[in-house]
């Protein structure tokens, strides 16, 4: 089922087109990952989703319905400009911003109690914010936006300002969250993060989606049959045994274990590359190169900018 | 609606419970009394160090006319002391040596020698009496010359202090005593106070904008509540401080003022005795005439302000401070939110204030004519109304005018609190840009 949805929403600021048409929907209880460069609209999306700006046309539903003002006690936003009041103190303030969202002091007092817990943190409570370091902040930052229980999560660049134990530690979390039933949206530009807990993806570029599906689908979608095989043994030219169907891509002898990456030309199979190679050398390791996300979100934009300057 | 009320309580708590707040909002009216009263205080203190001055009057006009007191004594000298004093007067007892020279009565010099800078207050006691002694002297030369009887008597009738009492009538064609000065006096404190309060409080919203602009929270809170709600809660939220303070400063002044008069009265009181064992006979009967004749002038004066329209002064008073604190703050609010660092914000915060500081430079203009077309306009026009019209309300302003200023105010405030919100709604989003009151009018046509 689709927690949220976006369809054909259009956002320009007087000239410049932020949004051009773009549609997504989020699986619930999944986590989805809002790709594009720097400039492209997320952040745009991101706040039309928040209804911290409205879009110019298009229709927004949260959980089947129309998007509605208080739906915002349901979603949390993590920000990638984020910041705290740096004179107030952390338990204050973060009974504050819970109950911004909607909780009685109550509730957000115990909640807040077992999330300071959790991230053993007890003892900054009464510690003013100018005092953290910039990782503790974003500790505090994180347990604000997650306080209320939210169905929907927007993260943008959650990890930036942590150090990899922290990052590792926020990953798990947000894993968790989701196993929990909670939806994510995630924003960021370290695509080993989105490989790694991104279920489904949507690429934006310059206001345009140009990309979406779910992850492994999409990777699948931009492999190029290569394969990656490591052998042992002499092999001076090997493309002249592997004929004319296969295109050795790389070929690198300097270690023991010798690497070459082959691409298929057309109708190939798997087995007939092996039996290929198993006449030259022993085989230690035979494997599909499916491209990474980098690898695609680059091919994928490059060649999107290529066409909108044609 | 809730919510906003979390954010005034938050913009209340944090300010209020901060150190600078409690220790200025103490320590501004203990420094006001202490100016005040300190001087008055020191004066009444007694200097009790025991002085003897010599005196050598070859003239013998002053001889013996100078009494001593408990810590001034005179001693007459001859003048072969005189000479060998001026030789070693280091080695004498004397704090000084007066010498009053033969031809004083033409010359009018006498000279105090001493090896110490003669204090300011034993020169001047001194300078008085003589100058009392030789202008007796003068007049009873002239007297006894014209020959006229009882000439004394009738100069001393011709002495003259003329007072022009200022009667306004009131409503009923009734004279009701008024006084030009204290009208002028509330007029000035009233106008000044709201435009200390309208800045103070009005910057505090702008940097408190500013604040949460640049330590990027903004964002955070307004993914939980509406823009507008947050500028709300915030300009509601400072200026109940602003009135907190206003509150605890006049309690603390009224018990301040009424301690110290307490404290000063029953000082003078003292002081006023002591005077009257030390002064001469004439002095003494002036003293006691003055002193009840000082007490009906106080009696007159609160009647005077008794007088005034109080009720009206407050109403207004509190309706200029609020409305002027509104319209002013929610503009720097919409500065606040434009502008990315303190420089910028000093540049567009000029215009804005020009219109404030206009109000203050005309304040003597409009107190010395509260009924010219400069103070009508002025009290008129929202930006300046707030000060000027709070100078004008003591003299009395016809209740239309009022009416109107007050009106026009409001219908002021709607409009820029829109104006306001809509710029603040973009501006608090928007980073890394040079802002201009061009791209801000942009601002204004955004949808939401």
């Amino acid at each position: 089922m689709e927690i949220f949805q976006a369809n054909n929403v259009v956002k320009e600021y007087a000239g410049h087109v932020a949004l051009s048409s773009v549609s997504i929907s989020v699986k619930e209880a999944s986590i989805f990952g809002l790709l594009g460069p720097n400039g492209a609209g997320k952040t745009t999306l991101i706040r039309i989703i928040n209804q911290i700006t409205a879009p110019d046309s298009g229709e927004l539903y949260f959980e089947g319905r129309p998007l509605k003002a208080d739906d915002i006690s349901m979603i949390g936003y993590l920000p990638e400009e984020r910041g705290l009041y740096k004179k107030m103190k952390v338990g204050e303030q973060a009974l504050y911003l819970a109950q911004l969202k909607g909780m009685s002091k109550r509730d957000a007092l115990k909640s807040l109690k077992f999330w300071f817990e959790k991230f053993e943190i007890q003892a900054w409570w009464g510690k003013k914010v100018e005092e953290l370091s910039k990782g503790m902040a974003q500790k505090v930052q994180f347990i604000t936006t997650v306080i209320h229980q939210p169905k929907l999560l927007i993260f943008d660049e959650p990890f930036s300002g942590f150090d990899p134990i922290n990052t590792n530690l926020l990953k798990n979390e947000i894993l968790e969250l989701k196993k929990k039933g909670t939806t994510i949206i995630f924003s960021t530009h370290n695509m080993s993060s989105v490989e790694e807990i991104c279920d489904h993806i949507a690429l934006i570029n310059q206001s345009k989606k140009i990309l979406d599906g779910q992850i492994d689908q999409v990777r699948e979608k931009f492999k190029t049959n290569t394969f990656e095989i490591i052998y042992r043994g002499e092999t001076p030219n090997i493309q002249y045994h592997l004929g004319s169907h296969f295109n050795v891509l790389e070929h690198d002898e300097s270690s023991q274990l010798k690497q070459i990456k082959v691409q298929f030309l057309n109708g190939n199979s798997n087995n007939e590359l092996l039996k290929l190679l198993m006449n030259q050398f022993e085989i230690v390791s035979f494997k599909e190169i499916i491209p990474s996300m980098n690898d695609v979100f680059i091919h994928v934009v490059e060649q999107n900018n290529r066409e909108i300057l044609r | 609606m809730n919510k906003s009320i979390l954010i005034l309580k938050r913009e209340y708590l944090t300010r209020v419970k901060k150190k600078s707040f409690i220790i200025m909002t103490l320590l501004v009216p203990l420094m006001m009394a202490a100016l005040t009263i300190l001087p008055a205080y020191l004066a009444t203190l007694d200097d009790k160090e025991e002085r003897t001055i010599a005196v050598y009057d070859p003239t013998g006009l002053i001889l013996n006319r100078l009494e001593s007191n408990e810590f001034t004594k005179f001693q007459y000298i001859p003048a072969p002391e005189f000479d060998e004093l001026n030789k070693n007067f280091k080695s004498s007892k004397y704090y000084a040596v007066l010498h009053i020279p033969v031809n004083i009565l033409s010359t009018n010099r006498a000279e105090m020698i001493s090896d110490k800078q003669v204090t300011f207050d034993i020169k001047n006691m001194i300078t008085r009496r003589i100058e009392n002694i030789i202008e007796g002297e003068k007049r009873k030369q002239v007297i006894d010359e014209t020959g006229v009887p009882d000439l004394e008597k009738k100069l001393s009738a011709t002495k003259t202090d003329i007072t022009v009492e200022t009667i306004k009538l009131g409503e009923e064609g009734e004279a009701v005593k008024s006084s030009t000065e204290i009208a002028m006096a509330i007029g000035y404190a009233a106008g000044f106070l709201i435009y200390m309060f309208v800045f103070i409080y009005g910057t505090m919203v702008m940097r408190g904008v500013m604040e949460e602009k640049s330590s990027r929270i903004v964002e955070v809170i307004i993914s939980s509540v509406k823009p507008f709600q947050l500028l709300f809660g915030k300009i509601v939220g400072i200026g109940l401080v602003g009135l907190t303070q206003i509150a605890i400063w006049i309690i603390l002044g009224i018990a301040i003022t009424t301690g110290l008069t307490a404290f000063i009265g029953g000082g003078s009181a003292e002081t006023a005795a002591q005077a009257q064992n030390i002064m001469s006979g004439q002095a003494m009967g002036q003293i006691a005439t003055a002193t009840p004749e000082a007490q009906n002038k106080v009696i007159e004066i609160l009647g005077m302000i008794g007088n005034l329209n109080i009720p009206l002064i407050i109403f207004a008073l509190f309706f200029y401070f609020i409305g002027g604190f509104i319209l002013y703050a929610s503009l720097m609010g919409a500065i606040g939110s434009a502008v990315d660092s303190d420089e910028d914000a000093q540049q567009m915060m000029l215009p804005v204030t020009m219109p404030l500081i206009f109000s203050i430079i005309i304040l003597f203009a409009v107190a010395k004519n509260p009924e010219g077309p400069l103070a009508f306009w002025a009290s008129m026009i929202p930006l300046t109304s707030p000060v000027t019209m709070m100078v004008r309300i003591p003299f009395g302003v016809p209740v239309w005018e009022i009416v109107l200023s007050m009106v026009l105010l409001i219908s002021t405030i709607l409009g820029t609190i829109w104006v306001a919100g809509k710029i603040y709604r973009t501006g608090i989003l928007m980073y890394g840009k040079k802002v201009t009151f061009k791209e801000i009018v942009k601002w204004l046509f955004y949808k939401n």
